[in-house]
């Protein structure tokens, strides 16, 4: 592949050029790991939900492929045609979030699901990474042209968005737009009080979530005190990690997958510790502060405010999901149904990770135009 | 170097005339001319008085957000950092060695005592013995084969392959035999195997067995509470030595127990539930759900003998129902003793038909629409007395919220959402609500006992503990309707509940069976619900018999007149002594009870002739 001379002028000979090589490979690492994992963690989900042993592992590998021609695919876009690619991204998963609504399926009490041509969609996760790129073109854009009103259309589209989610209902993912959004209002200089006030209306939302919705409450009183609430799922994840040790019991060689019932999802990484061990973990660990990190720095030298609003937007999302993922599994944080980036089993997730990864890729390219690239 | 670089500039591509840009920024791309720029732009029109000072704001914000993109990069790196530390904190620093059977051990059994659970004198209900438990340390067996062969002779319960399976595994620990008997333990002992260890272990014991199992409950093999009190009072059983004591008394339990039983067996029915409740301080003396579970062996019980028909169990309790409605009347005032209501003709609500089951066809007075269990009389005191008002009355008796009580095993009430008129017609003789036993006897309580709803109790209170309640009716209401209930028993339906100098009080309820949405025929209910002794109350007795059969002594009648009533005969007659309740000569206060029906049917005659 690294045969594409220095002259080469193609397409995908100047793709090669300037795409960032490093974070590529390691996105191809954690598909990788993720699909070792699948084999090892989802036999047993599968056995429980009474298909055939290899099925879901099957599904989630016949993805991977497409997930990384996505990625590609999506890195080989202009920073323009990544901003018109979400700006329709956006309009679609909203319409299709509003359907999930009206004619969505229900599975465990939530309607995130949309049947379309036999597969089976969650449009929450693509809204996401089509999400973060639109608001980042409408703060930037605002910057530049002091009469568009940035701030309160990206507070529309962040109010319409969260109110279709928590119909769903699905808090995770609300909280993780929030957060998202959050980060780039942040870095677009939003004032230093109105962060501060952010910030503790925040924490007054968690406050108000925790003594007014139970299922909230329950999982942080489960969190706080070991002794109340069901602190199944969380013991036997922390006990994976304990059994797994350094170098870990060998791929297929854990148990924990035979007692969680998310262990091929919410909690893939305590298979990963209790078959990998904590080498494999760290490792892990480091591809994804990585990617972020790596990508940071890279927008460091960004000259272009929408191409640094979009990427931070994209990598926080990836590094949120993962932190949280991680966090939970290892009893940092309440458990919070959160996939772990590449790496959990979820088709809808998988695809839209690669299509925001994809944009990443594609945003930091390196250009010769400077300056606003929209 | 000035920044004149702006969207602007870059609608086209090279050659479409618009301004080229200088440079700026960060200088990692060599300039390359003739290469073109990326077709990128926007096509709005930015008049050129703004531009300077645009591109001053857009260059000072990049500032500012690169700046913060350092802050937010380092809370990220904390993050991570944070979770490589737990990382290795969890699997290197915890004592990873042989954790999860540590883990198990030290928070689920070992040495751990469990309190006994004992019934309200002190008769052990459950106890834990201690037991050697043994486990492997399978890296240190030398011949798996060997031993698993050695084992399984000593164990022969054990598969052989599943013990090699084990001995092979090479974990770090592994459970082979829970709970060894003693001899077992001297044999493996005696076998000399390395790798081979015993736990002590707690193991639950219940030597009543099945006869309390829906209230005791049961414990995982590691002395987890799994159901009913070991569940709700897991924490509390947890390292203590300190009996709890229940307010059970196993000796009526065990009456209740065989008296159901008998009935099950007599009219081949498929289940039973009965109740003995303190209507002056709210125990539960006695409950029963059958078919019941060995506890000490509760992995194999069925999951309908694991159901417990007395506090998770909702069912339609028919005419016992009319022991409310009728409360409900005379406590509003909206009839009183002395009326009645003619029950000649059907009642027609939409497609429905309400009949009486015996029809007497005339007019009725309170007491005998009770004695006769007339439907259509209980219909028009509903009415009467309006949807609202039966609503609330309901209420108060808890009959419309899950019962609290000591067990998570609580049934949730079903009625409908919508109260209609047609519900409350229903209603009022016990259909279309669905409660479970333990409201109900609760509720019977209020009635008798000068109504107050006290809150029912599975633990023992003391004796001298003042148990308040709410009030739900006037104490004149309930000494009404202990009369109306004894008069039942001495003349009508629940006749064969009365146990000689007791002083027997209650209702007989047969409610059709709900299957798919439709009541079937041959599919019943049969109850009665009833408090002794009736001068004075202290217990509410219930009992209930699931889908009886008739058989040729009941003349093929399966009603709780013939099936539940019986069972609450000799229940009383046999617990009465042991509660230290004489039998008294029942004739003179049954006397004053009967005046009140001749008086009734006195006026009875002029009502009747005035209704023609």
């Amino acid at each position: 592949m690294s045969s594409f001379a220095r002259t080469d002028t193609s397409v995908l000979g100047r793709w090669w050029w300037t795409v960032d090589r490093w974070t590529l490979i390691a996105l191809v690492i954690l598909m990788a790991l993720g699909g070792v994992l699948m084999l090892a963690a989802s036999p047993a989900a599968a056995d429980r939900i009474g298909i055939g042993s290899f099925q879901l592992a099957q599904r989630q590998l016949a993805l991977l492929p497409f997930a990384l021609m996505i990625v590609i695919g999506a890195s080989l876009l202009s920073p323009r045609g990544v901003r018109r690619c979400a700006v329709v991204g956006l309009l679609v998963t909203t319409v299709l979030l509003v359907l999930t609504l009206l004619t969505g399926t229900e599975i465990k009490g939530a309607s995130r699901w949309l049947n379309i041509a036999g597969f089976s969609l969650q449009p929450s996760e693509f809204i996401k990474p089509f999400f973060a790129v639109s608001i980042a073109w409408i703060l930037a854009m605002a910057k530049s042209d002091p009469k568009v009103p940035g701030i309160p259309i990206a507070l529309g589209i962040w109010l319409v968005i969260v109110a279709l989610l928590l119909l769903q209902p699905d808090l995770g993912q609300s909280v993780l737009i929030t957060a998202i959004g959050g980060v780039q209002l942040f870095l677009a200089g939003l004032p230093m009080l109105w962060v501060a006030l952010l910030a503790a209306l925040g924490v007054a939302a968690l406050f108000g979530a925790y003594f007014s919705l139970p299922h909230v409450a329950a999982r942080i009183d489960g969190f706080l005190d070991p002794a109340a609430g069901d602190r199944y799922q969380i013991n036997r994840s922390m006990e994976a990690f304990m059994n797994g040790g350094f170098f870990g019991r060998g791929p297929g060689e854990g148990t924990v997958k035979a007692h969680l019932p998310d262990a091929h999802s919410d909690f893939i990484f305590a298979v990963a510790g209790e078959e990998m061990g904590l080498i494999a973990c760290l490792v892990i660990v480091s591809l994804f502060a990585f990617v972020v990190l790596r990508g940071f720095t890279h927008l460091l030298g960004e000259s272009s405010l929408f191409v640094m609003l979009a990427s931070s937007g994209l990598l926080a999302q990836f590094g949120l999901q993962a932190l949280i993922n991680m966090g939970s599994a290892l009893h940092l944080i309440p458990t919070k149904g959160m996939t772990l980036p590449f790496i959990s089993y979820g088709g809808s997730s998988l695809l839209a990770l690669a299509m925001g990864m994809g944009m990443v890729l594609a945003l930091t390219r390196r250009r010769v135009s400077m300056g606003e690239a929209i | 170097m000035t920044i004149r670089v702006h969207q602007h500039d870059r609608i086209g591509g090279p050659g479409d005339g618009s301004p080229r840009f200088d440079r700026q920024g960060s200088g990692r791309d060599s300039e390359q001319p003739g290469k073109p720029c990326h077709p990128c732009g926007l096509d709005r029109h930015i008049d050129q008085s703004s531009y300077t000072v645009l591109d001053g704001t857009v260059k000072q914000a990049l500032e500012v957000g690169k700046t913060r993109l350092i802050a937010t990069g380092l809370v990220l790196t904390v993050a991570f950092f944070a979770i490589g530390v737990r990382l290795v904190d969890l699997t290197l620093l915890q004592d990873s060695g042989r954790t999860s059977a540590k883990h198990a051990a030290t928070q689920f059994s070992g040495d751990q005592v469990r309190g006994d659970i004992t019934d309200r004198n002190g008769v052990i209900l459950a106890t834990s013995l201690p037991t050697a438990s043994l486990f492997a340390d399978a890296r240190l067996v030398p011949d798996p084969e060997l031993a698993a062969r050695e084992l399984h002779r000593i164990l022969p319960g054990k598969p052989q392959a599943e013990l090699f399976a084990k001995l092979k595994s090479s974990k770090q620990f592994v459970w082979l035999k829970r709970h060894l008997t003693p001899r077992q333990q001297v044999q493996i002992n005696g076998l000399g195997i390395p790798g081979l260890n015993f736990r002590r272990e707690q193991r639950r014991f219940y030597p009543h067995g099945a006869l309390t199992a829906h209230a005791v409950g049961f414990t995982s093999i590691d002395n987890q509470g799994l159901a009913g009190v070991e569940q709700s009072f897991d924490e509390l059983l947890t390292g203590t030595a300190e009996p709890l004591q229940l307010s059970l008394d196993v000796r009526i339990q065990h009456i209740l127990a065989e008296e159901l039983s008998g009935a099950m067996s007599e009219f081949r029915a498929v289940g039973a539930a009965g109740m003995v409740y303190d209507v002056r301080n709210g125990e539960v003396v006695a409950m029963v759900s059958l078919p019941s579970y060995d506890p000490n062996d509760a992995g194999n019980a069925v999951d309908d003998a694991r159901f417990n028909r007395a506090t998770l169990g909702v069912y339609e309790m028919g005419s016992v129902f009319k022991l409310f409605t009728t409360a409900m009347a005379l406590d509003e005032g909206v009839v009183s003793v002395n009326d009645g209501y003619d029950t000649t003709d059907p009642i027609r609500a939409g497609r429905f038909t309400i009949r009486d089951y015996k029809p007497k066809k005339r007019w009725l007075s309170i007491p005998e629409i009770l004695i006769y269990s007339s439907n259509i009389g209980t219909v028009h005191m509903a009415m009467e007395a309006g949807t609202s008002k039966q609503k609330a009355f309901l209420s108060n008796l808890g009959l419309t919220r899950p019962a609290s009580f000591e067990l998570s095993e609580i049934g949730r009430p079903r009625f409908p959402s919508k109260w209609r008129e047609i519900n409350t017609m229903t209603i009022s003789y016990g259909h279309g609500i669905s409660v479970s036993p333990l409201q109900l006897v609760r509720a019977a309580g209020a009635l008798v006992n000068g109504g107050e709803l006290k809150s029912a109790s599975l633990i023992k209170r003391s004796p001298d503990e003042l148990v308040t309640g709410t009030r739900v009716i006037s104490k004149e209401t309930s000494r009404q309707m202990r009369r109306l209930m004894r008069l039942v028993v001495l003349h009508g339906t629940g006749r064969k509940a009365n146990a000689e100098g007791f002083m027997v009080g209650g209702k007989t309820g047969t409610a059709d069976k709900l299957r798919n949405g439709r009541y079937v025929r041959n599919a019943r209910m049969s109850s009665f619900l009833g408090a002794f002794p009736m001068n004075d109350p202290r217990y509410v007795v219930f009992a209930m018999i699931d889908e009886p059969k008739g058989t040729k002594e009941t003349h093929g009648f399966a009603t709780g007149g013939w099936v539940a009533a019986p069972v609450i005969k000799r229940l009383v007659e046999r617990m009465g002594p042991l509660v230290a309740l004489e039998p008294i000569d029942d004739g003179a206060d049954d006397d004053r009870i009967e005046q009140l029906l001749v008086e009734v049917q006195a006026r009875a005659g002029g009502q009747s002739l005035a209704s023609q």
